[in-house]
């Protein structure tokens, strides 16, 4: 077993997606020769050839909208968007189309197709480059909306997401992408979708997170085990439907929860599992939950994204106004 | 300076707006059963139209888009395509959906606001009506690449509105149909006005066939309300299409007779003149002349095919009327290949909420 990167497992993912199904198609640009701007794509070109992983001209909108055709012939194509910040001219064909081929035809045609798109910010990028879509995506209806926050999830999932019926939005946390190692078995398993994955253990306060922050998050529960607490830690995963039980559960035992989220605060997808733990579990609640988030601002550029993105310090003062909630 | 690059657009017409050949018809044109045949399709098409425009206007259907006058295009395309080509529509094709298979009651259903109406039983592959403008064009660019990655001799038509082509997903899908060579032919129906735009005040292109040269494909313009040429037209960009010789665009010439949907009042913004002159140009009467002028028709004929064309529409229209109303599970079941487990509780609440009939919500 190999200890790899996030963005290396992503290609072991399609790689073997690309062995194990002719259907499979890989689109994008720059995904061929160049291996894609991450290098998620390194290597399948020439393994499995220009017709299947192939070179798009440059246009969002064509890459979702020919993924969409691709799908509905009977392909399944994993289509790259160099970065979540580009992918709003491609929206009509997510919302519009993607979404609700299904539906609108009662079943006769399907879209099983994945839009890969690396996200969020921490990376010192250019402009746009930093974006946390997620809550657009997850507020659509008839697609599924994935997240991992690991080398081993990120195989796993991006397995499941290819395999899925429907039309995932697949978002890779680009500031995981080197930032660690782990053993990667490749075996074809894929993990679940819409399951929450619960990383650490705790009776105290339930951390909610997803993506890129379950990173700070995990290092912020450091932080509160060495000061005697001990945090529930929740990788919600697949965002979209997303598994409220799971958060409810915890959040029954501890009492308390706190959510993490880099993106901006107002109508995010904190403020969808604040409320519905609200709805649903005010009685396990002895103190409101917390909302840890990005400003509702636009995302700074590189000089300031360590004060936008939430820090491991940030979500432990939050922790402790629900931990001190009297 | 001198000159690299050097094109031009050209225009086809067989018959001109009197029914009279322009030009040596082309082979298939010689079977005049077969013309035959596509003017019965023609009219079919138009009683079904004036049906679809009464219906709503007694409030039994939604909003509607006419076909009026566009009726040799749908011909063209429809006979062209083969069963397991792909089509991909906006939404004043139902023509080439009758002569594809779906059924004129799937789409009344359509109509009224129903998916069922997109649930095709033939032809299963085509896609639904795109709405949005020129999106399918991208669909098709993605449709066709698949058939061709399969090594398959089927096409993909790709039709759409003049209003189409000022859109980017049109020059996108063209240009990447260009760049692949790809079994496509894009379709534009070229009828005038995009809404209350008219053609002149959209672009400042000579032609809207010439929009393709850019994206390096072949293009060409014919005759929309001839349905000899436009038959032709499609038969040679398919033949180019299935022979690996890479996609097309055809820019059909024609004019929206109708206002552009129930939902609109075409006199507030075009003059009863320009309409009362394009209805000259009209294609159901230009192939009734030719044919009563071959001996192929003629009264008795027209008489009985009008009455057969009623009783056909007429027929459907109750099949849609003795159709149930959907029910509210249908919102749900249709969403994801499976229910996903949050989404159960929603489904419970709808059917609780009821009232199927919305009578207490505001109209």
């Amino acid at each position: 077993m190999a200890q790899i990167t996030l963005v290396e497992a992503i290609n072991l993912a399609l790689a073997r997606a690309l062995a194990g199904d002719p259907d499979v198609v890989v689109l994008g640009q720059d995904v061929g020769r160049d291996g894609g701007v991450f290098r998620a794509t390194l290597g399948l070109a020439d393994r499995f050839g220009a017709e299947r992983v192939l070179d798009t001209p440059l246009a969002e909108g064509l890459i979702a909208g020919m993924a969409i055709g691709m799908a509905v012939e009977g392909l399944k194509p994993v289509a790259e968007i160099q970065f979540a910040g580009f992918a709003y001219t491609a929206i009509d064909q997510i919302l519009n189309h993607a979404g609700r081929m299904r539906h609108r035809t009662r079943g006769r045609l399907s879209c099983p197709m994945v839009l890969r798109m690396p996200c969020g910010a921490g990376i010192h990028a250019p402009e746009h480059h930093s974006e946390s879509p997620e809550a657009m995506f997850a507020h659509t209806p008839g697609i599924r909306v994935v997240y991992p926050s690991s080398p081993r999830h990120a195989y796993g999932l991006l397995l499941a997401a290819i395999r899925d019926p429907d039309p995932v939005i697949f978002l890779e946390p680009t500031r995981l992408y080197r930032l660690f190692k782990e053993e990667v078995e490749d075996d074809g398993v894929a993990l679940p979708l819409d399951s929450c994955f619960t990383l650490r253990e705790g009776t105290d306060v339930t951390l909610v997170t997803w993506g890129g922050m379950v990173h700070e998050t995990l290092a912020a529960a450091d932080a509160l085990a060495d000061e005697g607490y001990a945090a529930e830690v929740i990788d919600v995963a697949t965002l979209k439907p997303y598994d409220l039980d799971t958060i409810l559960a915890s959040v029954a035992r501890t009492g308390r929860c706190v959510v993490v989220s880099e993106a901006a605060r107002t109508a995010g997808f904190a403020s969808e599992i604040a409320a519905a733990v609200s709805e649903h579990g005010l009685l396990s609640l002895m103190a409101p939950v917390q909302r840890v988030t990005g400003y509702d601002t636009v995302v700074p550029l590189a000089r300031l994204e360590k004060q936008y993105i939430p820090s491991p310090a940030r979500i432990v003062a939050a922790t402790h106004k629900a931990l001190e909630f009297s | 300076m001198h000159s690299v690059a050097r094109f031009e657009i050209t225009y086809s017409q067989f018959l001109d707006e009197h029914g009279r050949p322009t030009q040596p018809l082309p082979p298939f044109a010689k079977d005049t059963d077969q013309l035959v045949d596509l003017y019965r399709w023609m009219t079919l098409m138009r009683t079904y139209d004036a049906k679809a425009v009464a219906l709503q206007r007694t409030g039994q259907l939604g909003t509607y888009a006419s076909i009026l006058g566009q009726e040799a295009i749908q011909a063209g395309v429809g006979s062209a395509m083969r069963a397991d080509d792909v089509f991909l529509m906006t939404y004043r094709e139902q023509g080439v959906q009758l002569m594809r298979g779906v059924t004129m009651k799937e789409l009344f259903l359509y109509w009224s606001g129903d998916e069922r109406g997109s649930d095709y039983s033939v032809p299963r592959r085509d896609f639904p009506i795109c709405i949005t403008i020129a999106a399918h064009a991208t669909h098709a660019v993605g449709a066709a690449y698949a058939i061709k990655l399969r090594g398959q001799s089927r096409a993909v038509v790709c039709a759409m509105g003049d209003g189409a082509t000022s859109k980017g997903d049109f020059y996108e899908g063209m240009n990447a149909a260009g760049a692949w060579q790809l079994p496509l032919v894009f379709l534009v129906i070229n009828n005038q006005w995009a809404i209350s735009v008219p053609r002149g005040a959209q672009t400042a292109a000579q032609t809207l066939a010439q929009k393709g040269i850019a994206a390096g494909i072949a293009c060409e313009q014919a005759d929309g309300n001839d349905l000899i040429a436009m038959r032709d037209a499609m038969d040679r960009a398919l033949a180019r299409a299935r022979a690996g010789g890479g996609p097309t665009l055809i820019e059909a010439i024609t004019y929206r007779l109708s206002d552009h949907t129930t939902a609109d009042d075409a006199s507030r913004y075009r003059s009863a003149d320009e309409v009362a002159d394009a209805w000259k140009r009209e294609p159901v009467l230009r192939l009734r002349t030719y044919l009563t002028q071959a001996g192929a028709w003629d009264k008795a004929r027209e008489e009985a095919l009008l009455k057969e064309c009623n009783e056909r529409v007429q027929s459907a229209v109750q099949e849609y009327i003795d159709t149930p109303l959907p029910v509210p599970a249908a919102m749900f079941d249709y969403l994801y290949a499976s229910l996903p487990t949050g989404l159960q509780s929603q489904r419970d609440e709808a059917l609780l909420a009821g009232e199927p009939d919305g009578a207490d919500h505001a109209r």
